[in-house]
């Protein structure tokens, strides 16, 4: 019924680890904050720690073979973890003035007793930490002699290290330092007219290159016998165009480096007369490892190529470009991309040779490790990012087609037979029974690839950072299918952002499969033009993809649909005009309709602005384009900037459902809820709290809540928090919002409620008008006219912080709601919407009681049996999707962060379907009997009535 | 009548308060009257604003004759609203003047909002009937800061134009301040705007205006509960609700048993003819029957 899956996200840093510990493993560090020790065999995770989402793993390293070092925060938090079973052994804070780049450096050889030390230069300092107890042992401050450390090198053999950095941009400083107390040896400086810019790259331990500030020059550092001399080298003396982006790789082989120019890379050796030459150029997809040290100093550098479908893997050794140790061509997936990174791995063959290993990171974020020519195991860790979910139906079950004609081919079904009956036979292998357990799993009844009845089988279509997207299947969790979008050559850098339903086929368009709009930007800015793409949802094939003219700020479905079932949306550019999707006569048609019914609003947070739009007229441009309109702006809200912030707008879920417009309450009286599909929430805090908690004092810190009817700018509710600041995390559902704070004079999270009625139709009680139709219950709702609301509002403590908050929803709305809180735990809380209702009084009579009103209690109680997600935690949990079944008193919940979790939920219990453990058979019986008794006690009656009468 | 009786007070005492101004003087109020906090009075302006009348010459003259008597209270500011038909420029439309409180802490407030309206010129007049045609929005804005207008930008709102006319042209503003301030303005028809629009001419050409002054309302803090009362709430989940009625603790077991009553009541009364009165009552039990056959047969 529920599943649970763990990722880790894109691998930045990989660290081998193989030998002393019993099973292979490798150390990975993630753009996820993620650190994680996976299984060499068969890529399982053994631990894993997600970091905080500031917490940025800048390196890694293994220190005395059985630490695993840590930096990250910029820099700032050095940590060691056990190896073998991820414990935290010590932490240590690095403190600096000043930002600069932060370099983690365990040297080998620099032992004291049984201690190592690890440097660390971070903040504009260098600090050595011991490496057992974490303690600091020395730091020297290069900050405050405005030198910007760009590389810490170890020599050879020795206890010595050199410090390199710019002061300015031109001026050269290297620090000969002695490793073991701090102590300054030497120091060295030397000005260099050109200016640095960029990476440097050390080729050897004396020598490394850089760019100087025209990126057409470069620079040839040297440092040895404590003189410093540069050396220049035009680009274009080594027969290269150097017009364009030019930028060094940063790297680690001996004696080369890499420079990436324009799209192709080039790999420039060093000399032994310290002269520049080419020796291979290649295209900008190819990757380099670093260099790994195997045997006696030997090294090693693999090299990852792209050929049509194919991925060639190179390992060469060390300064040699055209010995190759290891030549391997493995088929790749289309659906992965391209390679992004390498990292090398060796081991020792059967026959005591060298072999190489290399784990292999693609665009698609999914981690590889590759092996003798074959994908051993693989990841698809972009699941760790997802940005948006979906949902789409499942195909139904067509008569007389089988299910296994949709699902396999013939030969697949016959096989599947095959081994079904060998498995009756007895003959079968462990592989064979697991293939028949894979079968079994596959056509049992949760997993199939159809729609059932209660509308529990869904596929979940998620998007990620990767610009991939998954179809998830609800029953198990499995990948259905999974597309990498396709890049156009006009952009190189897309961002997805959002997914739409695009057409969910029902009534007259079931010929049609469904499909979901992808809407993403070329560029991060987001006056950057948009792309949208169309995806089959059943196929999971691209079906369409355009890059647009202009941007797409916000992105509106309209309710309206055309023949096909194709969903109108309008995209909003940044000039204000809305452009209509589809393009087609129909669709312009049904909005011509609709024209003067459309609104639209724009939350301008940075300005504190909110303003609400309709539309004026068609796009006056030189170009005729039918479906661009002009819009004009209605109504503004201008919050002053010196008082208030914005940090949360929420809105309603647009497909939600409510079923009742009154509430009925204990006095026998009606009220009826103020339900609006135009509500927005605004919450803002004073500029001074809007920092992190414990920034400002209760006195200058205050949170205002806002409600505001979105077509007309009306402002419905609008409330201050004294003492209170953010970050808030709100939920707004049929006539009531739910908001999460931080309360500073209590120094405790609260939550409010505010519930909205509306008092215009609370005169709608009388029967008799009811009858005679003289109510205005069904006449049409404006936002023009005059609001009569009242609002109640209640406040509890809650003890959590919260990451995010949703609230369920069922297919009639009938069932009652439960809050579903994302804790700061990474656990989903299920909580009723009882607990959050203002009319709770601290003595509710007796009728409030049977209403369901909870005596008021002053925090909102945390059942520890109502967690959701049970003993299970969803790591780096960023969003909760509810999902309504078909079965009114089920919801299906998706949360999602860096693991995914699936579960379905039934707030008021299935009141609706007998359980699943229901025993049919009993009921069966009982019937039966009762039948049986009856003809029994039939037959002896007669029987009985012919004896009286014989009488 | 909880809610009628400050009501009723407030008319009393702008009732008292206009007499008192009739009294005192023959001035002529032309300017609506406005209570500081959330109540607007109708009507105030329709003794200024006649049709076919140079009133906006008239509404310049009533703010200069303010400002000459404002000279010694340098606490009154006045900022203007605009109006625009459809997509057409602002054009200044009317004036709010309104007292500056300054309190003890440096906060400013404004209060006792007066609002006077300029009359519509034929020329406007024909825009607004255009709007009324096309069902178009008439729009207005004011100032985002009062002390030194127009602050950041314009606070727009817009209604439809159909909305508005009633007898006249009835409008509602609700300003929200945020000190000296306006953070929006929510104006709109005084009652209902029913969808879809009809078209309908104003008879007369001038505005009922009705304003609202609104600051943000506090929110109730957090229930704080001493620690018996807690105690007491935990008890009182435990605690069984009170005793129901015997009636309606039993009712399912007392109904089959009046029916069998009844049944044995009938089949006793379908034996030999002793009949035995009051056999309809449901209340009685089978014991009490017997009794009362056996009393029977004894009385015989």
């Amino acid at each position: 019924m529920d599943w649970h899956q763990q990722y880790i996200g894109k691998v930045k840093h990989a660290v081998f680890h193989t030998q002393k510990t019993g099973r292979k493993r490798v150390v990975v560090s993630t753009e996820e904050n993620v650190i994680a020790s996976l299984d060499l065999r068969h890529g399982e995770i053994f631990w894993r720690h997600v970091l905080g989402i500031n917490d940025v793993v800048d390196g890694i390293d293994i220190a005395l073979g059985k630490y695993v070092i840590t930096l990250s925060s910029d820099g700032s938090t050095l940590r060691a973890w056990n190896l073998p079973d991820g414990q935290m052994v010590w932490e240590s804070f690095l403190r600096g003035s000043k930002h600069s780049k932060p370099l983690l450096l365990v040297p080998t050889n620099l032992k004291v007793d049984k201690d190592s030390l690890i440097l660390v230069s971070s903040k504009g300092c260098l600090h050595a930490v011991s490496s057992i107890d974490g303690e600091i042992l020395w730091t020297r401050d290069f900050a405050a002699e405005s030198v910007e450390v760009q590389q810490v090198i170890q020599l050879d053999e020795s206890d010595q290290i050199y410090v390199v950095g710019y002061a300015g941009s031109s001026q050269f400083h290297a620090y000969q330092i002695n490793a073991m107390n701090g102590e300054l040896l030497n120091h060295e400086t030397a000005a260099f007219s050109g200016g640095f810019v960029g990476d440097v790259a050390l080729v050897s331990s004396d020598t490394l290159v850089t760019l100087d500030t025209t990126r057409s020059i470069l620079v040839t550092v040297s440092f040895k016998n404590r003189k410093i001399a540069f050396q220049e080298t035009h680009l274009s003396n080594l027969g290269e165009d150097s017009s364009g982006m030019v930028e060094i790789l940063p790297s680690s082989l001996t004696g080369m480096f890499t420079v990436k120019i324009n799209n192709y890379k080039l790999f420039i050796r060093l000399t032994s007369e310290d002269k520049l030459e080419v020796v291979h150029k290649v295209d900008h997809e190819t990757v380099v490892s670093d260099a790994l040290v195997f045997s006696e100093g030997k090294e090693a550098f693999a090299v990852v190529e792209h050929g049509g479908s194919k991925v060639d893997i190179t390992v060469k050794p060390g300064q040699d470009w055209n010995n190759n140790l290891v030549q391997e061509s493995i088929e790749m997936d289309h659906q992965r991309g391209l390679v992004h990174k390498v990292f090398i791995n060796n081991y020792l063959r059967t026959d005591r040779s060298h072999g190489f290993r290399a784990l292999i990171v693609m665009e698609d974020h999914s981690l590889l490790l590759v092996q003798q020519g074959k994908i051993v195991w693989n990841r698809e860790d972009a699941l760790a990012s997802i940005i948006d979910v979906t949902t789409s139906e499942l195909p139904v079950e067509k008569e007389g087609v089988s299910v296994a004609k949709v699902e396999h081919s013939l030969f697949e079904w016959l096989k599947g037979h095959m081994l079904k009956l060998k498995g009756t036979l007895m003959l079968a292998s462990p592989e064979d029974v697991a293939a028949i357990q894979a079968i079994r799993l596959k056509s049992s009844e949760k997993s199939k690839m159809t729609r059932d009845h209660n509308g529990f089988r869904k596929l979940l279509i998620v998007l990620t950072k990767a610009r991939k997207i998954f179809a998830l299947h609800s029953g198990d969790g499995r990948v259905v299918w999974s597309l990498l979008l396709h890049k156009s050559e006009a952009c190189d850098s897309p961002t997805e952002l959002n997914l739409y339903q695009w057409q969910t086929p029902h009534h007259h368009a079931m010929d049609e499969n469904p499909s979901v709009l992808v809407v993403g930007r070329c560029g991060v800015s987001s006056k950057a033009p948009a792309i949208l793409s169309f995806v089959d949802t059943y196929t999971g094939k691209e079906l369409n993809s355009f890059d647009l003219v202009h941007s797409a700020v916000q992105v509106m479905p309209l309710p309206f649909t055309d023949s096909t079932e194709q969903r109108l949306h309008l995209l909003v550019d940044d000039d204000r005009r809305i452009h209509l999707y589809p393009k087609t006569s129909e669709a312009i048609s049904i909005f011509q309709q609709e024209f003067s019914n459309i609104y639209w609003y724009s939350v301008e947070a940075d300005n504190g602005i909110i303003k609400g739009h309709a539309v004026k007229s068609k796009c006056a441009g030189e170009v005729l384009d039918d479906f661009c309109f002009e819009t004009r702006v209605l109504w503004s809200i201008i919050f002053p900037m010196e008082s208030e912030k914005i940090i949360a707008a929420v809105s309603r879920k647009q497909n939600e459902v409510v079923h009742t417009q009154a509430k009925v309450t204990s006095e026998q009286d009606v009220m009826y809820k103020y339900i609006s599909k135009n509500l927005l929430f605004v919450a803002t805090v004073a500029p001074k709290a809007s920092g992190h908690i414990g920034s400002a004092d209760p006195d200058e810190a205050w949170l205002v809540v806002y409600l505001i009817d979105t077509i007309t700018g009306r402002i419905l509710h609008r409330m201050t928090h004294h003492g209170a600041q953010g970050p808030v995390h709100a939920v707004l559902s049929e006539n009531w919002v739910v908001y999460h704070y931080f309360n500073l004079r209590a120094h405790r999270y609260e939550m409010s409620v505010t519930e909205i009625y509306d008092q215009s139709r609370a005169e709608n009680k009388d029967v008799l008008k009811l009858v005679l139709g003289k109510h205005n219950l069904t006449a049409p709702v404006s936002s023009y006219s005059r609001p009569e609301i009242t609002t109640k509002s209640q406040t509890y403590f809650f003890t959590h912080s919260v990451k995010a908050v949703a609230v369920t929803s069922t297919a009639k709305g009938i069932t009652s709601k439960q809050l579903l809180i994302g804790t700061i735990g990474d656990q989903v809380l299920a909580l009723d919407k009882r607990f959050l209702d203002p009319r709770r009084s601290i003595n509710p009579t007796q009728a409030e009681k049977e209403e369901g009103i909870i005596p008021l209690a002053d925090s909102l109680p945390i059942i520890p049996q109502s967690y959701v997600t049970h003993s299970l935690k969803v790591e780096g949990l960023r969003g909760i999707l509810t999902v309504p079944a078909k079965l009114e008193s089920t919801t299906l919940v998706f949360a999602y962060g860096v693991d995914l979790f699936y579960t379905r939920l039934a707030p008021s219990r299935t009141y609706d379907s007998l359980t699943e453990d229901f025993s049919y058979a009993l009921l069966l019986l009982t019937i039966v009997a009762l039948v049986a008794a009856i003809f029994v006690t039939w037959v002896l009656s007669e029987k009985k009535e012919l004896r009286e009468k014989w009488r | 009548m909880k809610k009628k009786l400050p009501l009723f007070a407030l008319f009393l005492f702008f009732f008292s308060l206009l007499l008192f101004c009739h009294s005192s003087l023959a001035f002529e109020s032309d300017e609506l009257l406005v209570d500081d906090e959330e109540f607007g009075l109708e009507g105030g302006s329709k003794p200024q604003i006649k049709p076919h009348e140079p009133a906006p010459t008239r509404s310049t003259t009533t703010t200069t004759r303010r400002k000459v008597s404002d000279q010694d209270s340098d606490s009154k500011i006045q900022f203007s609203l605009e109006h625009a038909f459809g997509d057409s420029d602002f054009v200044p439309a009317g004036t709010f003047s309104a007292r500056l409180k300054t309190s003890s802490h440096g906060g400013q407030t404004l209060t006792k909002l007066r609002f006077s309206r300029n009359a519509f010129t034929g020329e406007d007049k024909e825009k607004f009937e255009k709007l009324l045609q096309d069902d178009d929005f008439y729009r207005i804005r004011l100032p985002s800061n009062t002390v030194s207008p127009p602050g950041r930008d314009y606070i727009i709102s817009s209604v439809k134009a159909r909305c508005l006319p009633r007898e006249g042209l009835d409008e509602h503003f609700v300003i929200h301040m945020e000190g000296v301030n306006i953070l929006a303005v929510n104006y709109g028809a005084f009652g209902a705007c029913s969808y879809p629009r009809q078209l309908k001419l104003p008879h007369k050409w001038s505005f009922n205006s009705h304003t609202v002054l609104k600051n943000s309302e506090q929110a109730p803090r957090a229930p704080i509960f001493a620690e018996e009362v807690l105690g007491e709430n935990g008890e009182g989940e435990i605690i069984p609700p009170p005793e129901r009625s015997f009636w309606a603790k039993y009712w399912m077991y007392l109904i089959p048993l009046g029916l069998i009553v009844i049944n044995a009541v009938t089949q006793a009364m379908n034996m030999p003819e002793e009949g035995v009165q009051g056999g309809g009552q449901t209340q009685q039990s089978a014991a009490a029957i017997q009794r009362g056959t056996g009393s029977a047969v004894r009385r015989r």
